[in-house]
């Protein structure tokens, strides 16, 4: 078997259980991977103390990485790296965030707690798309559409500075998120994401958009 | 505006101009749902609210 067919086995492909199954275990394995890798940059960039610019200039280099290298070598081995390499980058990213809410006196509590909440949605979301086995596809105009309108709200309130409305933009990301991820899994399910690493890069960035909008949710519902 | 306000207000920029492909191509070819597929999608994003706001006053 080349290395090509690793990834994305085309000629064979059809949308039995055994080829679906081995995508979603490949996708789950590598999702599972990409977490604890990023767990340990978060770790490295808490440890080093980065400065909040840090967050920026990583969500900028992965978000190039994700647009304009990723297609290029989703097909191949290589593109396992290039996942790696983003992953790092975003939990790496999210360090002087994490030092932010560990200088709180409840931050590690707020941490721990985002990042519990975020594993029972995400379990909770999956297990439901892959048990019911219905086809969420017709979300996707729904979904991207509604995030591109929160993405102009973000920016909106960059010059408005509402607070109100940073709370209303985390809470519907998280909802947004939330039908990503019936979104993702419907579509591994039923065939319509052959490739796990485009598969892990989509669950990963929606665990990631969770984890910190809950965070700034539980920040803002303890006063700090 | 500060440094990293222009710098988070570039980066939205791009990806909003990166996501409308995306966007274009899943408003072109989303599948019409079928019945009882909005029940099955709010069912488990109520579920989310709520938990959400049990981990709110949990805090």
């Amino acid at each position: 078997m080349s290395r090509e067919t690793d990834v994305l086995d085309t000629q064979n492909y059809d949308v039995s259980g055994v080829a679906v199954n081995k995508v979603l275990r490949n996708t789950y394995a590598l999702l599972a991977m990409t977490l604890v890798f990023s767990a340990l940059t978060a770790a490295a960039s808490i440890f080093l103390n980065m400065p909040p610019m840090t967050y920026l200039i990583c969500i900028g280099v992965a978000m190039a990485l994700m647009w304009f290298v990723m297609p290029k070598v989703a097909n191949s081995a290589s593109g396992l790296g290039v996942v790696f390499l983003i992953t790092g980058l975003l939990g790496f990213g999210l360090g002087p965030i994490l030092n932010q809410y560990l200088a709180l006196q409840n931050g590690g509590q707020l941490i721990a707690t985002s990042l519990g909440g975020t594993g029972v949605i995400f379990f909770a979301l999956s297990a439901y798309a892959l048990t019911s086995k219905r086809d969420f596809s017709f979300l996707g105009g729904m979904l991207f559409v509604g995030f591109m309108v929160v993405l102009v709200a973000a920016l909106a309130n960059i010059f408005l500075q509402l607070p109100a409305m940073s709370l209303m933009i985390s809470s519907v990301v998280i909802l947004l998120m939330s039908g990503f991820i019936l979104f993702d899994t419907s579509r591994i399910v039923n065939g319509g994401e052959r490739n796990y690493i485009m598969a892990t890069i989509g669950l990963y960035m929606t665990i990631f958009n969770v984890f910190i909008h809950l965070l700034h949710l539980l920040g803002f519902a303890s006063d700090d | 505006m500060s440094g990293m306000e222009i710098g988070t207000a570039l980066l939205l920029v791009a990806f909003l101009a990166l996501l409308w492909p995306n966007a274009k191509y899943w408003l072109k070819n989303s599948p019409e749902p079928r019945d009882g597929d909005w029940t099955a999608v709010a069912l488990p994003i109520v579920g989310v609210i709520l938990f959400v706001m049990l981990l709110m006053n949990m805090v």
